[in-house]
């Protein structure tokens, strides 16, 4: 019998630690309590696993603190069926089954904090066999045969950045993983160290042989505390295990491992300005080339890979290439993450071959939209990417196709909204982010994004002027030339693809100062049914303003030009007289 | 040190710090966040003194400095409220949860209140986005917050005081 109880970030925040001390509470078997990490179905935590004595699985979700003594009652009796009604339901059960897990493969079933947990399910099996009998040459080309490219967001294919650091003259070499998981909606990174952190450091190792590094550097965000202490501890482990240090397994091998904390600059995820970060200096990103592979941190031969690539590469040494690359399309091979959330009825981390349609993911896997809404658009890839309408839902999931609509894979950070999210005041919210985020060294990307926030910022507040738009497509245009990195080229995506796709919802905002999503405030205009309204004065006494007027019993009337537009009014109607237009 | 009225912070507390980083090139960064750990801000006094400990200028290690959004120059209040911008919680009502949190408090992102109790951060994405909106206080995370949800958490935080 084991009772697992998955802690992952999300797990703990929607009540896990809770549940655990519970069940360490009224459990017999103290000993059969454990703890794992995200299984990736967050719209079902807290989540807690009870393998039985045949080990089979009982998933029980959404689990309460009040549920925990019935819980240990029913493991006591061996009798499941007491739970049966916070038991997984058949439907959601096929939130999983129908994903193909590579990258996540342990998450959600070992203990993360237990180097053993790892070891048992094929841990450093990889790193063994290639330090049994594979040169660096070989891992690369297992690599190249696998296909894998980075899963950041540039899709850059992983056997050519190692080839190239390996070929790069000098002794001094540095292997770096970039954590610093900064596209807002992506937090598929942050699952994997939490959850299985020996993955990533078990796929550096590899990564380290195959460059001669001999350290490696793990830059995770400050935000993921929780990461932090659970790389560190597994850091320590692997060390006393030897498989971090001086002649790893007994080889001639050798390689340390540190972790450094960012500060918070999205910028930083930008790999030349993630280096300058390393030294300790202003994130900025430096001219390519030289590209990091012949003169990176501290000016020496350095190779930078995401979480997710390192997750992917002990499974490809110990299941071969070829097994990866016949997953996927021509030009995508493997599998990718995609953390599916906004209003999706079942969010949480999805892994998915490539090559299955967007509408495989939000509707097949992620069950549709919340609260029987009706889809409207899907982001993609934070503020580098864009929103794809419905039409286009039929795209397949592939590094080419995805950029040929405007977005791109990006880290895979999907966002669903449905009919009340404007796409205008999306746009701003992430030219809001890029302008506060911009690192400042182009004039483009530093001037360039700040004038553009304040363009949508003028159309949402129902002051945009005829001409706007095409203001907008030529400063954007001049941004994506102007620009050094990445985060400035890709900055204007969230603008260009809501233009291309939504072009009418800015024309509504525009000419007829209209909000076709009912969610820009200054556009919006509160009126009385009056066919429904009772007169209960409810409403006037509520609106801060005094706006409402009226006589009891008849009805009441706004006056639109006192009204701050506050919703008090319709919040507080008992009868659903108060509209909006 | 400069002729600032600021207060007079209490720099033996950063002696072990630096001495264990001020040599390693590449440290300022780590210097700062340790810094931060002790006195709760970086006081304009802590940075002069970490500038002439690592033989570089003021200038260069603020530069530093505001380049984070991690770093604070003023002191922050007993309870630190993080509240998430990411994408996910902005689709699912972010604006109103700050709208609620300004009501209640009265304090603007950035700002403390004048009991030193709250002090309110917009940050961007912390990760639980299936949980969306979320808002970090100190170390506790609270998600699918309401407008209501927030009341409650705030008065509870407040009553406990």
């Amino acid at each position: 019998m084991k009772i697992a109880v998955g802690q992952g970030s999300c797990g703990i925040a929607a009540g896990s630690m809770k549940v655990y001390n519970e069940l360490e509470k009224f459990l017999e078997d103290k000993s059969s309590l454990t703890i794992t990490g995200c299984i990736g179905m967050c719209f079902l935590e807290p989540v807690v696993d009870i393998y039985d004595d045949e080990d089979k699985l009982h998933r029980l979700v959404k689990v309460k603190p009040e549920d925990c003594e019935l819980i240990a009652r029913a493991v006591k009796e061996n009798n499941f069926s007491l739970i049966e009604n916070i038991t997984i339901s058949r439907e959601d059960e096929e939130f999983l089954e129908k994903q193909t897990r590579i990258a996540l493969r342990n998450c959600g079933k070992i203990n993360p904090e237990i180097i053993d947990d790892y070891i048992k399910n094929g841990g450093y099996e990889a790193i063994k066999k290639v330090l049994a009998g594979m040169s660096p040459e070989d891992v690369i080309e297992e690599i190249k045969v696998s296909g894998l490219a980075g899963r950041g967001g540039a899709g850059f294919p992983t056997w050519f950045k190692w080839n190239a650091a390996r070929n790069s003259k000098g002794e001094e070499k540095y292997l770096i993983c970039n954590a610093d998981e900064g596209d807002p909606g992506a937090f598929m990174d942050r699952a994997i160290i939490e959850s299985d952190p020996h993955t990533l450091i078990e796929g550096m190792l590899i990564g380290a042989y195959a460059i001669g590094a001999k350290e490696c550097i793990v830059y995770v965000r400050a935000e993921y505390p929780l990461a932090i202490i659970r790389l560190e501890n597994a850091i320590k482990q692997a060390e006393e295990k030897g498989f971090i240090g001086k002649n790893i397994l007994g080889t001639d091998f050798t390689c340390t491992f540190r972790i450094k904390a960012g500060a918070g600059a999205f910028v930083c995820g930008e790999e030349t300005a993630l280096i300058e970060s390393l030294e300790g200096e202003r994130g900025m990103p430096r001219l390519k080339p030289p590209f990091p592979a012949e003169a990176g941190y501290w000016l020496k031969p350095s190779n930078i890979n995401n979480v997710e690539t390192f997750a992917n590469v002990a499974w490809i040494i110990l299941n071969s290439g070829e097994k990866f690359s016949t997953m996927g399309t021509e030009n995508s091979k493997g599998t990718k993450v995609f953390a599916l959330t906004g209003k999706i009825r079942r969010g949480g981390l999805v892994e998915i071959p490539m090559g299955k349609t967007l509408r495989d993911v939000i509707f097949d896997i992620g069950g549709g939209i919340k609260n029987n809404g009706k889809f409207k658009a899907v982001q993609l890839g934070g503020p580098s990417g864009g929103c794809i309408p419905e039409e286009y839902l039929d795209t397949v999931i592939d590094y080419k196709e995805l950029s040929a609509t405007g977005a791109i894979m990006g880290s895979g950070g999907m966002v669903v909204m449905d009919e009340n999210t404007c796409m205008v005041n999306m746009a701003k919210f992430f030219l809001d982010f890029t302008t506060k985020e911009s690192c400042g060294k182009c004039v483009h990307c530093r001037i360039g994004t700040k004038r553009m926030y304040e363009i949508l910022e003028r159309i949402v507040s129902g002051n945009g002027k005829e001409g706007d738009i095409e203001l907008l497509e030529e400063l954007c245009m001049g941004i994506k030339d102007g620009a050094l990195c990445g985060l400035g080229q890709t900055a204007p995506n969230p603008v260009l693809t809501t233009i291309k796709y939504f072009r009418d919802e800015y024309v509504a905002h525009i000419t007829d100062k209209r909000c076709p999503a009912k969610e820009c405030t200054a556009l919006l205009k509160y009126t009385i049914n009056e066919d429904k309204c009772v007169g209960c004065s409810l409403c006037s006494k509520k609106c801060p303003v005094n706006a409402i007027s009226g006589e009891i019993k008849k009805h009441f009337t706004i006056d639109t030009e006192k009204c701050i537009k506050c919703g008090q009014c319709q919040s507080v109607c008992r009868f659903g007289a108060v509209e909006i237009n | 040190m400069s002729n600032c009225n600021c207060p007079k912070s209490d720099l033996t507390l950063l002696e072990d710090v630096l001495g264990k980083y001020k040599n390693i090139p590449g440290s300022l960064i780590t210097i700062l966040q340790k810094a931060q750990e002790i006195y709760g801000y970086l006081p304009t006094d802590v940075i002069y003194h970490i500038a002439k400990e690592t033989n570089t200028t003021p200038a260069k290690v603020l530069g530093v400095a505001t380049f984070y959004t991690q770093f604070r120059f003023k002191p922050v209040g007993k309870y630190l409220i993080m509240l998430c911008q990411g994408t996910a919680c902005h689709v699912n009502g972010s604006e109103m949860i700050e709208k609620t949190i300004k009501e209640e408090l009265g304090i603007s992102d950035g700002e403390t209140t004048d009991d030193g109790l709250f002090t309110l951060k917009n940050v961007a994405c912390l990760g639980c986005c299936s949980l969306s909106p979320v808002m970090m206080i100190n170390e506790e995370t609270y998600g699918s917050l309401t407008p209501e949800k927030v009341r409650k958490i705030l008065s509870e935080l407040k009553e406990a005081e």
